[in-house]
């Protein structure tokens, strides 16, 4: 249950492209604005030839900061956050209109939409700063442009503003998906991916079905955890761009209904595993459970203490993994779970370093935010600190020897990118090592997988055991 | 207190609207009129069925609700219509300031700086300058700082309003329950009179 890798992930492969965007072209405010939600909306998709050639149009634009998306008026999310696709299709075809257009305002409209905004700038201090700027710049952008395209963004805003609430009610049909983005589903996936080591670890016989019992146990507990995550921050949430779509934020189903989904997915996931597999187990899940939605979920917004809550948050599986196959719980089962612990720092520190702006904003305490030097040591110290845990693994007869050694080129490797984050500290030496960590883990968790000492004796050290092999 | 706040962030939610949408004029009505008068199109009435979500406030971020009323309210369900819309707009007043304060001093901060640097907001080719993420970041963490408390007591606060609502919806989703059953049952006695 770590604290969303993969959506993490996704926002900022966002922003680290809007960043080059902003840079290598000249800013272009409601393009690249537009551009940043497509891209964000979908990001398997890439950037199509039609959107950067519209970016080498020169507008008048306001540019506040680098991260300039947090400087949007948020008015403009409506451009994209419309499911439906005519509307979609409406912005994309903006950028590639030259001179047609999808659809052609009249020009009265014209009059009084350009007439409208002007009066802007002159309205009282109350109204926030950024939204008549974007507003005028906008209109600054429209005497370089067809009038007809921000007209026709203005009124098929407000058709659009009309057709935008919804109804609240529960859509059969996407309830589905509903329920994978609530469950945060590659989240989850990942969490039963280190179960799973966990248990192909223990030096048991492996049993099939009970390494299906104890991964889909682990599963649910995990859907029920982020659920509750998510119906507890839904404010926090709708301010942060990466999270703005959540199901109960968009307002797909209500916040009862999230509840019972996560009572739906946590009492028969806990009680799976405990009478399935082993209490001990179950116990795990359930304290998982609990340690994060009660203790790192609120945790977040009032101390940086949760950032260690959340790794301990991040052991857990494997070691429930491991007590799943063997029923207790064993040094073995705290090696591989020192493993997962130790990898979070350099992990979360390096993403949330880069998203400094949105966390202040949020009110979230991050030690990327209140305690930076804290941060950059924290990550580097975890990142060094892998190397003797390796050597711990064969101490206690995890694995064989060969395992520290194989695993020491990439551990050295992640230590110096932590090295170099410490002492650089910018966004560059962080987003390195943000990346580094994403494959490092499965990586070292294989390479423990295939140096794995399946029998316990004494006298040796076995040959690597595959998951396929029958049990003694 | 609320109202008088919820009225506030109404009609600078509205004064927002007025100025960018020719003919809306949602906002401006407080939550007690929503029932009885006819909203612009951008509002829809309370429909007796479900409840509205709408657009992100472009100040708060936060989707208002139209909440559902049904025919024969009941009381429980009056009080939890109220708890939300009180909440909804607590949450929106919290949220408006947060955000519109943390732009305004992330500007004077980057005025300061560029003040202390010497140079002014735009450069020479009439863009705004800005300032590396390094700098920024002291100005981000010293907002958290000045924030502590306050976001302290929101997050006790929200807590506890979001256990209510929760609690409440489920009472009354197990009233309806219970009705139901009841109502059925007593059908079923009434359609088969001779044992």
């Amino acid at each position: 249950m770590y604290k969303t890798p993969c959506s993490r992930l996704t926002g900022f492969l966002g922003v680290r492209t809007k960043q080059q965007l902003v840079q290598i072209a000249p800013r272009c405010n409601q393009t690249a604005r537009s551009l940043i939600y497509l891209h964000k909306r979908n990001p398997s998709n890439s950037l199509t030839y039609q959107h950067l050639n519209f970016l080498k149009r020169q507008y008048v634009t306001k540019t506040s900061s680098e991260l300039q998306q947090r400087a949007v008026p948020k008015h403009d999310l409506t451009i994209v956050d419309e499911r439906e696709a005519s509307v979609e299709k409406q912005v994309e075809r903006i950028p590639a209109i030259n001179a047609e257009l999808a659809e052609v305002a009249p020009p009265s409209e014209d009059v009084t939409h350009k007439t409208e905004p002007e009066n802007f700038p002159t309205k009282p201090a109350t109204q926030s700063v950024t939204t008549p700027k974007g507003s005028a710049s906008r209109l600054a952008a429209t005497t370089d442009e067809p009038p007809h395209i921000q007209v026709e963004t203005e009124e098929a805003r407000q058709t659009r503003l009309d057709r935008q609430w919804k109804p609240l009610k529960v859509d059969e049909g996407d309830l589905p998906d509903v329920y994978a983005r609530l469950a945060k589903i590659k989240l989850t996936a990942l969490v039963v991916t280190t179960a799973a080591a966990g248990f192909a670890m223990a030096p048991v016989p492996f049993d099939p079905v009970l390494f299906f019992v104890s991964s889909l146990g682990t599963g649910l507990a995990s859907c029920a955890a982020n659920s509750i995550n998510q119906y507890f921050e839904v404010p926090f949430d709708s301010n942060m761009n990466r999270t703005k779509n959540r199901p109960l934020v968009r307002g797909q189903i209500s916040p009862l209904h999230a509840v019972s989904f996560a009572l739906a997915c946590g009492i028969p996931g806990v009680a799976l595993l405990t009478l399935a597999v082993n209490p001990l187990t179950g116990f795990l899940g359930a304290f998982n459970i609990f340690l994060y939605t009660c203790c790192y979920t609120p945790l977040k917004r009032l101390s940086i203490i949760n950032t260690w809550v959340g790794a301990v948050v991040g052991a857990i599986p494997p070691v429930m993994g491991w007590c799943a196959a063997t029923g207790s719980l064993d040094p073995g089962a705290l090696v591989l779970g020192g493993f997962l612990y130790s990898w979070q720092f350099p992990h979360f520190n390096a993403l949330s370093w880069n998203l400094r702006e949105d966390y202040s904003r949020g009110g979230y305490r991050m030690m990327s935010v209140t305690h930076p030097g804290m941060c950059k040591r924290v990550a580097l110290r975890h990142s060094l600190g892998l190397i003797p845990l390796t050597t711990l693994a064969p101490a206690l007869g995890v694995t064989t020897w060969n395992f520290p050694v194989i695993s020491l080129p990439i551990n050295l490797y992640i230590s110096y990118l932590a090295a170099r984050f410490y002492y650089q500290g910018d966004r560059n030496s962080a987003r390195k090592l943000f990346f580094c960590s994403l494959w490092h883990l499965p990586m070292l968790l294989l390479l423990a997988l295939t140096c794995k000492k399946y029998s316990r004796s004494p006298e040796g050290t076995a040959a690597p055991l595959t998951l396929a092999r029958p049990a003694k | 207190m609320a109202n008088k706040a919820a009225a506030t962030w109404r009609s600078v939610g509205g004064f927002l609207r007025l100025h960018r949408m020719s003919g809306a004029s949602s906002r401006l009505c407080s939550s007690e009129k929503q029932k009885t008068i006819k909203m612009s199109a951008s509002r829809p009435e309370p429909s007796s069925t479900h409840d509205w979500i709408g657009p992100p406030n472009p100040l708060s971020n936060l989707r208002p609700i139209v909440y559902r009323v049904s025919e024969n309210e009941s009381d429980l369900e009056k009080q939890l219509r109220k708890l939300r819309q009180e909440t909804e707009d607590w949450n929106h007043v919290f949220w408006t300031r947060q955000n519109v304060s943390f732009s305004k001093e992330k500007e004077a901060f980057i005025i300061s700086q560029l003040n202390a640097k010497g140079l002014t907001l735009c450069g020479e080719d009439g863009r705004r300058r800005s300032l590396s993420s390094e700098e920024m970041a002291v100005f981000y963490k010293s907002f958290l700082d000045k924030n502590r408390m306050r976001h302290a007591d929101y997050n006790r606060e929200w807590y506890r309003r979001n256990f209510t609502i929760t609690l409440l919806m489920a009472r009354i989703a197990l009233n309806d329950f219970w009705r139901t059953v009841t109502e059925r049952h007593r059908k079923k006695k009434n359609s088969t009179p001779t044992i």
